[in-house]
């Protein structure tokens, strides 16, 4: 199935595009007509109010919710209509705004989880899972990247919230996607937690081929990671282009950080 | 520790109880040779590899079958039907398994796939229809089944009580066919209950675990939770189903009483509450207090119930009497549940609690 040469051609042309992607609940149009596309090698902030549709963006994205109109290309191959599993099996990584693990599983067992997943081990029932060492020396390694290596046996649901949040990021690493969705990686965590996580993302950057999107609040994190800011607004794509054009636009100031020109504070 | 995968008891006083459990039942044919502590121990093994299986759905998915009993009858009814259509054969018994087990499997991912995509509560609404029409069709099915009367049948020879294999000349102590047919039923169930602890400790089994605990994250992570939660009901039919043939081999008979009832699958949802769900070694625990307290609480009752009229107490000779012993294992098992909210080996377990590596 792993065909080297088309796996390269794939590869080169990696890309992910919405196209006129729309949801409708009930009257209410949470995302309206988003056409949007990102290249690898490029982190790409989505800014915007909150409720202005980013999360249900990203749900659309990695299939949490189906579109009520328009497409998703991943590599050209219209993914719209696919399952949750198989969107992440074709490279979409997701760490989830609102935490979202497995609470009464060790934390080495939530990153194993997710190592095993992209290792393409589902329905292994014959060998003991303690025996996979290979994963188990990965996870270790993956934790250690998030700084929870000192907590690798303990239950998810008794760690801090900012060490759920790490572990939130963990689980996308493990899966080593072709594209990061990251929700508000930092809502919450303490001062001193957060450079952690933007330390870990800027390092994912360096890696020229992988798509990087980003939801954040902080305007001096997204100046200093983003290569590009989008803006939603009332679920419309309202301004695209490179950060210090974007935040400098008028309609940013307006909508998004709702304040005149000039009195603008990070 | 291999044999174990990986999972051991992980607590002293469950690993002795175990140990005298698993010891007790090895011996008893040798020790208790009589027609009740045989009936009991044979069914202490089969209930204990039935929980278990009912535990990979419950314990380890966290979804909720009551069609278990249904696989479990499956198994039974095929033996017995094969057994009493084609005589007294292995090649009925053989027959019997190659019809009954994978019966069972197919309508459990038949089940499975038409009903876990969706949420939990519908699975088990479906369970529930699936297990009564069958319990219907059973009862219908007379010239079949036997209908409430079910099916008696011959054993092939070897397996007959009056087939000495071993003289009381050699050893002291007989061995015939119903004591082979004993060790057949404890390895039977023994080796099912050491596949189930492997499949739980397994890659696929972790998976489950995920999916109990949160099954969004579980396909976010690229796990397609249909299939695993289907593989898991289909291995636990499978289970069900030879516990049920075993049954029926021990008992020579099968009827709705004692493979289909819908009480069966309240014995079996108690003892995997009791034992502890999610464990696999509640089901051992589970099943033989259960059992036990099933068969010898009435025979402790009416001791104590003398010994207190004996004594000239008030009130208690009364409340100890035999009849009321239905009552007293009701309480027995509010109180269990109550003070054992995770079972048996989940309050041994938090008592003895592992070492952080
Ligand atoms: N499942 C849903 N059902 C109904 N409304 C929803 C649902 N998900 C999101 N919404 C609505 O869509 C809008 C966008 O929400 P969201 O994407 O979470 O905003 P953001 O992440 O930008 O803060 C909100 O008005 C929210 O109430
Ligand atoms: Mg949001």
């Amino acid at each position: 199935m792993k065909n080297v040469a088309l796996h390269h051609e794939l590869h080169m042309t990696l890309s992910l595009e919405t196209q006129d992607l729309t949801i409708r609940f009930g009257g209410h149009v949470a995302v309206n007509g988003v056409s949007c596309r990102f290249r690898p090698g490029e982190l790409t902030a989505i800014v915007g109010p909150n409720g202005a549709g980013k999360t249900t963006y990203f749900n659309l994205i990695s299939g949490q919710l189906r579109a009520s109109a328009g497409s998703i290309l991943l590599d050209g191959q219209d993914i719209t209509r696919l399952s949750v599993p198989l969107r992440t099996r074709a490279g979409l990584g997701r760490a989830f705004q609102l935490t979202n693990l497995f609470p009464n599983l060790s934390v080495e067992e939530n990153v194993r989880l997710a190592i095993q997943s992209a290792s393409g081990v589902h329905y292994d029932m014959l060998r003991p899972w303690m025996t996979r060492r290979d994963l188990i020396a990965r996870a270790d390694a993956i934790l250690d990247s998030v700084a929870l290596g000192g907590r690798r046996d303990v239950a998810a649901t008794a760690l801090s919230h900012g060490d759920q949040r790490k572990l939130e990021v963990a689980l996308m690493m493990a899966l080593e996607p072709k594209v990061f969705m990251f929700d508000e990686p930092t809502a919450g965590m303490s001062v001193d937690e957060v450079p952690v996580v933007l330390d870990l993302i800027a390092r994912l950057k360096q890696d020229s081929s992988k798509i990087i999107l980003l939801v954040e609040h902080k305007m001096d994190v997204v100046r200093s990671l983003a290569d590009r800011i989008i803006v939603l607004h009332n679920g419309r794509l309202v301004a695209d282009g490179n950060p210090a054009e974007v935040i400098a636009s008028p309609i940013v100031q307006e909508a998004y950080l709702g304040i005149a020109p000039g009195k603008r504070t990070a | 520790m291999m044999i174990l995968s990986g999972d051991p008891p992980r607590s002293r006083v469950l690993s002795i109880l175990l140990v005298i459990i698993i010891a007790a039942l090895a011996v008893t044919p040798l020790v208790f040779p009589g027609a009740k502590a045989m009936n009991v121990a044979t069914k202490i093994c089969i209930f204990a590899a039935l929980v278990a299986s009912y535990d990979l759905l419950l314990g380890y998915t966290g979804s909720v079958s009551f069609a278990h009993t249904m696989f479990y009858g499956i198994g039974s009814y095929a033996i017995a039907i094969a057994l009493y259509s084609m005589g007294p054969s292995w090649a009925a018994v053989a027959t019997g398994l190659a019809i009954g087990l994978p019966l069972a499997a197919l309508l459990a991912l038949g089940i499975g796939l038409f009903s876990l995509r969706v949420e939990a509560i519908f699975f088990a609404m479906i369970t529930l229809a699936v297990a009564s029409a069958f319990l219907v069709l059973a009862s219908q099915l007379s010239w079949l089944t036997g209908g409430e009367d079910g099916r008696s049948f011959q054993l092939p020879e070897l397996l007959r009580p009056g087939t000495v294999l071993i003289s009381k000349d050699l050893f002291g102590f007989a061995v015939n066919g119903r004591t082979l047919t004993y060790y057949i039923v404890l390895v039977a169930a023994a080796a099912m209950i050491l596949g189930l602890l492997r499949v739980v400790n397994s890659p696929f089994g972790r998976v489950l675990q995920a999916i109990r605990e949160n099954r969004f994250r579980a396909e976010a992570l690229g796990y397609r939770t249909v299939f695993h939660l289907t593989y898991a009901n289909c291995l636990a039919a499978l289970v069900a189903a030879s516990a049920g043939a075993l049954n029926a081999l021990w008992l020579r008979y099968a009827g709705p009483d004692t493979s289909l009832s819908f009480s069966i699958m309240l014995d079996i949802l108690l003892m995997v509450v009791i034992g502890g769900m999610g464990t696999m070694y509640g089901a051992i625990i589970g099943a033989a207090i259960f059992i036990l307290a099933q068969n010898y609480l009435q025979t402790l009752m009416s001791v104590a119930s003398n010994a207190a009229a004996d004594a000239g107490l008030p009130l208690l000779p009364g409340l100890l009497h035999p009849d009321r012993w239905l009552l007293w294992l009701g309480l027995l098992f509010i109180a269990s549940v109550y003070f054992f909210p995770t079972g048996i080996v989940g309050r041994l377990r938090a008592g003895a609690r592992r070492p952080l590596r």
